[in-house]
C-alpha cells in the first residue's frame, strides 16, 4: 500500500469512529457556540460595528482554538483505549501516516464546526466584511491546519503524561502564538479592509509547512519513546 | 528433561540464529527492577510457555521482546535484528484487545489487514472474514467489539494477532476470563497456526500451566524478574 493509501485508511477509520460517537463534533460545537453567545451578550456588537470588525477575528480564533483543544486531547484517547496504539507500533505501516490521517480528521472536524460557527458569528456580530471576503476561504483553512497539526502532535506527545489535559494547552498555546497572530491579523484585515492580509497569509503558510514537516518527521520518535 | 542455566551467557555461543535472543536484559521502572539480567534463546519454530507469579516480570519480558518497551540494559534480537526492525513479523495479544470498541470485528480486522499491507479492499475483506471464521466468530455480525462478550473479545483479539501471519507470536494471559471449552478452542487454533510453518514461534504467559500443556514444548519459569528455569519437553522440536 502506498503512503497515501495508509493515510486514507487511518482517516476513514477516524471519520467512521467520529460519525458513530460524535464526541468531538458535539463538544466543539457546544463550546464554540457558548463562547460566541457569551461575548455577544457581554456587549452589543450592533451598536459598535467598527469595534465589532476589529475584534471578531480574535473572538472567532479564540472560540475555534479552545473548542479544538477539547477535541484534540480526546483524539488520541481512542488509540490508547484497549492498547490499539501498540498494535500500530507493531504493524509495518508508517507511523507518521497515522499522524497525518488523524491530523486530517481533526482538520475536517474543526472545519465542520467553523462552517456552522461562521454564519452564526456573522449574524450575532452583524458582520459585513469591508475587505475581500473570499480570502477568508484561504485564511481559515490555513489557520485551522496550524492549530490542528500542532495540537495533534502535542496531544500525542502528552499521551503518556499524567495531566495531559493540562499539559496540552501549556505546550500548544505558546508555540501557536505566531499562527494565532497571523490568523487573527489576516481575518481582521479582511473584516476591516484597512490593510492587506498578504504578509500574514505568507507567515501562516510558512508556519504550516515548517510545523507539518517537523511533526511528521518527529512523530515516530515521540510515539516510541518510553 | 533438560534444564539450561541461561543466566550463563556462554552457553548461548555458537548456536544457530534463534527467533528470540536476549542477552543480560534488565528493565527498570525507577528503582524497581522488573527484569534482572535475563538471557534467553528461543529457536525459530519453538512453542514456549512462560510461567511465574504475579509481578515475576512475564508481561515486561513480552513487551521487551516485542520492542514495545526498550530494555534498560542488555540486548534483544529477534531473528537476528532489533525488534523495531521486525515490525510486521511480530504480533502480540495482551490483556487489552488492541481493537476499536466502536468498530465491528470485521471493520477492525479489515483496518489492521490494511496496515499490514495485505492487499486491496476485496482481498482485505476476504482475509478478515477468514480470520474471524478461524476463531469461530461471525464475519457478518453487525455488533461492535465494545458490545462483544469477554470471550468474543478475546477471540477477536486473537484473530487480529494472527491476521498478518506473524513469525513470532507473543500472548499475554490469552486464556484468562475464558471458559475451559473456549480456552481449548484457542489452544487448538494456536496449535494449528504453529503447525502451518516450521519457523512460527510462539511464546505465551499463563497461570494455567496444565491448560497450556499442549503448547509447552519449552517451559520457562520466572521469579522476581529473573528466569530461574528453562525446561524442554522430551522429543520437542
Amino acid at each position: 500500500m502506498s503512503y497515501a493509501a495508509h493515510v486514507w485508511t487511518h482517516l476513514r477509520k477516524d471519520l467512521r469512529l467520529e460519525w458513530r460517537s460524535k464526541d468531538s463534533i458535539n463538544g466543539m460545537l457546544f463550546f464554540s457556540l457558548l463562547v460566541v453567545s457569551v461575548f455577544a451578550i457581554a456587549f452589543d456588537p450592533t451598536a459598535f460595528p467598527g469595534i465589532s470588525r476589529q475584534i471578531s477575528g480574535g473572538l472567532m480564533t479564540v472560540a475555534v482554538l479552545f473548542a479544538a483543544m477539547t477535541a484534540l486531547s480526546q483524539s488520541w484517547v481512542r488509540e490508547t483505549q484497549n492498547g490499539v496504539l501498540d498494535a500500530h507500533r507493531l504493524a509495518p505501516a508508517p507511523l507518521s501516516a497515522l499522524f497525518v490521517g488523524k491530523a486530517l480528521a481533526n482538520f475536517l472536524f474543526v472545519s465542520a464546526v467553523e462552517v456552522v460557527l461562521a454564519p452564526v458569528f456573522a449574524v450575532f456580530y452583524n458582520l459585513h466584511p469591508l475587505g475581500q471576503t473570499w480570502k477568508l476561504l484561504v485564511i481559515l483553512p490555513l489557520g485551522t491546519w496550524a492549530l490542528v497539526v500542532n495540537g495533534t502532535f502535542f496531544a500525542a506527545l502528552s499521551l503518556r503524561t499524567r495531566n495531559r489535559e493540562t499539559l496540552l494547552p501549556l505546550v500548544l498555546l505558546p508555540i501557536s502564538i505566531p499562527a494565532l497572530l497571523a490568523m487573527i491579523q489576516a481575518t481582521t484585515a479582511v473584516l476591516t479592509g484597512e490593510f492587506e492580509p498578504t504578509a500574514w497569509l505568507k507567515l501562516l503558510l510558512a508556519y504550516d509547512v515548517v510545523f507539518t514537516m517537523a511533526s511528521v518527521l518527529l512523530f515516530e520518535t515521540i510515539l516510541n519513546a518510553d | 528433561m533438560k534444564i539450561a542455566a541461561l543466566q550463563d551467557e556462554s552457553v548461548l555461543e555458537g548456536l544457530p540464529e534463534p527467533a528470540v535472543e536476549l542477552k543480560r536484559v534488565s528493565r527498570l521502572y525507577g528503582s524497581f527492577v522488573a527484569l534482572r539480567e535475563v538471557s534467553l534463546r528461543l529457536p525459530a519454530g519453538a512453542s514456549a510457555v512462560l510461567l511465574g507469579e504475579n509481578g515475576a516480570g512475564k508481561s515486561t519480558l513480552l513487551k521487551v521482546i516485542s520492542g514495545l518497551t526498550a530494555p534498560s540494559y542488555g540486548t534483544v534480537q529477534i531473528f537476528g535484528e532489533p525488534p523495531q526492525e521486525q515490525r510486521g513479523r511480530i504480533s502480540t495479544m495482551g490483556h487489552a484487545t488492541m481493537l476499536y470498541d466502536d468498530l465491528t470485528g470485521m471493520e477492525n480486522l479489515i483496518y489492521f489487514a490494511g496496515l499490514n499491507d495485505m492487499g486491496e479492499r476485496a482481498a482485505l475483506e476476504h482475509i478478515a472474514a477468514e480470520a474471524l471464521r478461524a476463531v469461530n466468530l461471525d464475519a457478518a455480525n453487525p455488533r461492535r467489539v465494545g458490545e462483544y462478550s469477554q470471550g468474543m473479545r478475546q477471540r477477536a483479539s486473537l484473530a487480529r494477532a494472527l491476521l498478518a501471519q506473524p513469525e513470532l507470536l507473543l500472548l499475554d494471559e490469552p486464556f484468562s476470563n475464558l471458559d475451559v471449552g473456549s480456552a481449548h478452542s484457542m489452544i487448538d487454533r494456536l496449535l494449528a497456526y504453529g503447525s502451518e510453518s516450521p519457523t512460527r514461534t510462539l511464546l505465551l504467559t499463563t497461570h494455567q500451566a496444565a491448560l497450556a500443556q499442549p503448547l509447552a514444548q519449552t517451559t520457562i519459569t520466572m521469579q522476581a524478574g529473573s528466569v530461574v528455569s528453562v525446561v524442554e519437553r522430551a522429543g520437542a522440536r
